[in-house]
């Protein structure tokens, strides 16, 4: 699962270059291997940060490659660091728990940390349930999750007001099985960074 | 079952409303009976005489009552084409030839059209073996209300026939899931109780969950995420389709019961941090906390009596269910068997609560005897959810998985007769069955 989160991350600014592309040029890049993709995904990614947001609409694409991004060195945000901890963004839970595993500590002490330093930041803290037992038992479950999470995060220094909690309870499931493998995907807490 | 749709095809091409109308017509529930009670009664529906203008009345009473009977599970009603002779309430009967025929029971009518939109039902019921009749009544009804009219002599009958009252001219409630990911529509319905006349009071791309009907039949609550993700408690009255909302406290706001006085609303809320049971004034908006727990304390329901309530929670480790008293004092436990007992419901009688209970990683719904203690499983589903009662206390809805797919599915709480009710399409989920129709 982490893998496949990793690598979609991963591959996203490439994609999100092919789709600036004109449409012939989409096609004959598709067409080519995946180290060309890696290659264009860095350069993709500086330089979009170095010009900035205004931009993003503009159709440079040919342009935007290790020249243009040796101009202006703006620090990448880490939150778009597929090998940050901060990549990982799904916390999984027991059945009926809401206790958070100690396999997740690094992770949220580092979305602590970055939150922390980036009081502007907000996230929404997504808590959800299984679909086994009562729906509205669930939703209470899932608060119970969303809110353990949370009380991680200011016990380290986040902002109260950093952090909004709310619950779907067993509505939105991520994986639609009914066996303890599509379950164990959907008791889990998402942390939604608000941009 | 097979004219509903064809009926609104042509009436959606005539209005140009198809969008709405098709709708209508594919969340209709389909009803079929899976388990019916050995034994069951043998009574001879006879069609009843229709008199006007046209060939046939708008609705087949008859036939909608030979439904109801046959969809109690209590009853096994002759097919039509067996029946020997075609006699109305205004015919001498000759009782040995239906006594021949093995009818324990017969029923007679007619339906006359009296003009603009008015129509007389007129039926008699008689004990074939002893030769006699047990009750005869007429009523007079607009045409809208004749599917609803035949539901009520469904009633009458069950009643003269069983002792206990009816619920056929009752409705539910229930929410469907169509399409997947940003796609997804939930849909709150009400629906004549056998699946007829589907109506969609809203639809969200949220979920909406845990509709309640408030005593009086005429206003349902119910929690919706519409609010991007935040669950807050409406009030809709189902005839105009207004709404209002009534809790929207940061936090969780759901599992609304109405009191039986239909003054009040019995919610959780975590404004204070975890769910706790509080009880809203709808009048003056005053809120009273009924409990005070660290745990998640949820899914009231009230006793008939109105003066307590029951409801989930975790504090003893696994959740289960408890009572409380409005007059204020400690919860007590009331379920001690399996490790997850949640969502009760008061039988209308007081003395019964249905649940979902655990079993061996099997969730089900489940009976407590309230005097003897006794927990009886009435379901073999894996995934069972939201019992709620037939307002005579006869039969519990309930939803379940067939397959990967929502249905609804009915017991009775003796476990002996099985229904099951579905739609064409999608998940349907958390029904409540109405009050009795004031």
């Amino acid at each position: 699962m982490k893998f496949w989160v990793k690598s979609a991350l991963a591959i996203l600014p490439a994609l999100l270059l092919l789709g600036c592309g004109t449409p012939g040029k989409v096609q004959e890049e598709g067409a080519g291997g995946m180290g060309q993709a890696t290659q264009q995904e860095v350069g993709a990614e500086q330089g979009a940060m170095a010009q900035g947001a205004g931009s993003e609409g503009g159709m440079e694409g040919e342009h935007m490659g290790a020249e243009s991004m040796a101009t202006e060195a703006a620090p990448l945000d880490p939150l778009e660091d597929p090998n940050s901890p901060l990549a990982t963004r799904v916390i999984y839970f027991d059945f009926d728990k809401s206790e958070i595993k100690p396999e997740y500590r690094e992770v949220l002490n580092a979305h602590a940390e970055y939150l922390a330093t980036h009081p502007d930041v907000h996230v929404t803290i997504e808590g959800h349930a299984d679909e086994r037992g009562t729906r509205e038992y669930n939703m209470a479950l899932g608060e119970r999750r969303a809110n353990a999470v949370k009380r991680l995060l200011v016990l380290q220094g986040v902002a109260d007001d950093q952090i909004r909690v709310i619950s779907y309870g067993e509505e939105r499931p991520v994986a639609l099985g009914h066996n303890e493998e599509a379950w164990a995907l959907n008791r889990r807490a998402v942390i939604d960074y608000e941009r | 079952m097979n004219r509903r749709p064809s009926f609104l095809i042509i009436a959606g091409l005539t209005l140009c409303a198809g969008l709405l109308l098709s709708s209508v017509a594919a969340a209709a529930l389909k009803i079929e009976i899976t388990q019916g009670v050995e034994g069951a009664v043998p009574v001879a529906v006879v069609p009843f005489k229709w008199k006007g203008p046209t060939p046939r009345p708008p609705e087949d009473v008859s036939a909608i009552v030979r439904n109801d009977l046959v969809r109690s599970g209590r009853f096994d009603p002759l097919p039509a084409k067996d029946l020997l002779a075609r006699p109305d309430s205004d015919s001498t009967i000759h009782f040995p030839n239906w006594r021949l025929i093995g009818s324990d029971y017969l029923v007679v009518g007619n339906v006359d059209f009296l003009g603009g939109d008015q129509y007389r039902i007129r039926f008699r019921v008689y004990d074939v073996f002893k030769g006699q009749q047990l009750d005869g009544y007429r009523m007079t009804v607009s045409g809208k209300r004749l599917r609803r009219a035949a539901h009520h002599a469904s009633d009458i009958i069950y009643k003269l026939l069983t002792g206990e009252p009816g619920a056929f001219n009752t409705e539910i409630a229930y929410v469907t899931a169509q399409g997947a990911g940003d796609q997804r529509k939930y849909t709150l319905w009400v629906a004549d109780s056998d699946g007829y006349n589907a109506q969609a009071l809203l639809n969200s791309h949220e979920p909406i969950l845990s509709p309640a009907w408030s005593p009086d039949g005429k206003r349902l609550a119910y929690a919706s995420l519409e609010d991007r993700g935040h669950q807050v408690v409406y009030v809709q009255t189902v005839a105009t389709g207004q709404r209002q909302r009534v809790s929207a406290h940061p936090g969780l706001n759901g599992a609304p019961a109405w009191s039986p006085d239909g003054r009040r609303l019995a919610l959780s809320l975590s404004k204070d941090g975890n769910p706790e049971i509080y009880v809203l004034d709808l009048a003056s908006k005053r809120l009273r906390r009924l409990t005070r727990h660290w745990a998640i304390d949820t899914e009231p329901a009230w006793t008939p009596d109105g003066k307590a309530i029951v409801f989930t929670s975790d504090r003893g480790g696994s959740p289960q269910i408890y009572r409380v008293s409005l007059a204020g004092g400690r919860a007590e436990r009331l379920t001690f068997e399996g490790g997850y007992n949640a969502r009760a419901e008061v039988s209308p009688d007081g003395r019964q609560i249905a649940m979902i209970h655990r079993t061996q990683g099997r969730f089900r719904v489940a009976v407590l005897d309230l005097e003897s203690g006794e927990l009886r499983i009435l379901t073999d589903g894996m995934l069972d959810e939201s019992p709620s009662f037939a307002p005579n206390g006869s039969m519990i809805i309930y939803a379940t998985n067939s397959g990967s797919h929502g249905v609804l599915a009915a017991v009775s709480v003796d476990g002996r007769v099985r229904q099951r009710l579905s739609v064409q399409e999608g998940d349907v989920r958390e029904p409540a069955w109405s009050p009795f129709e004031n």
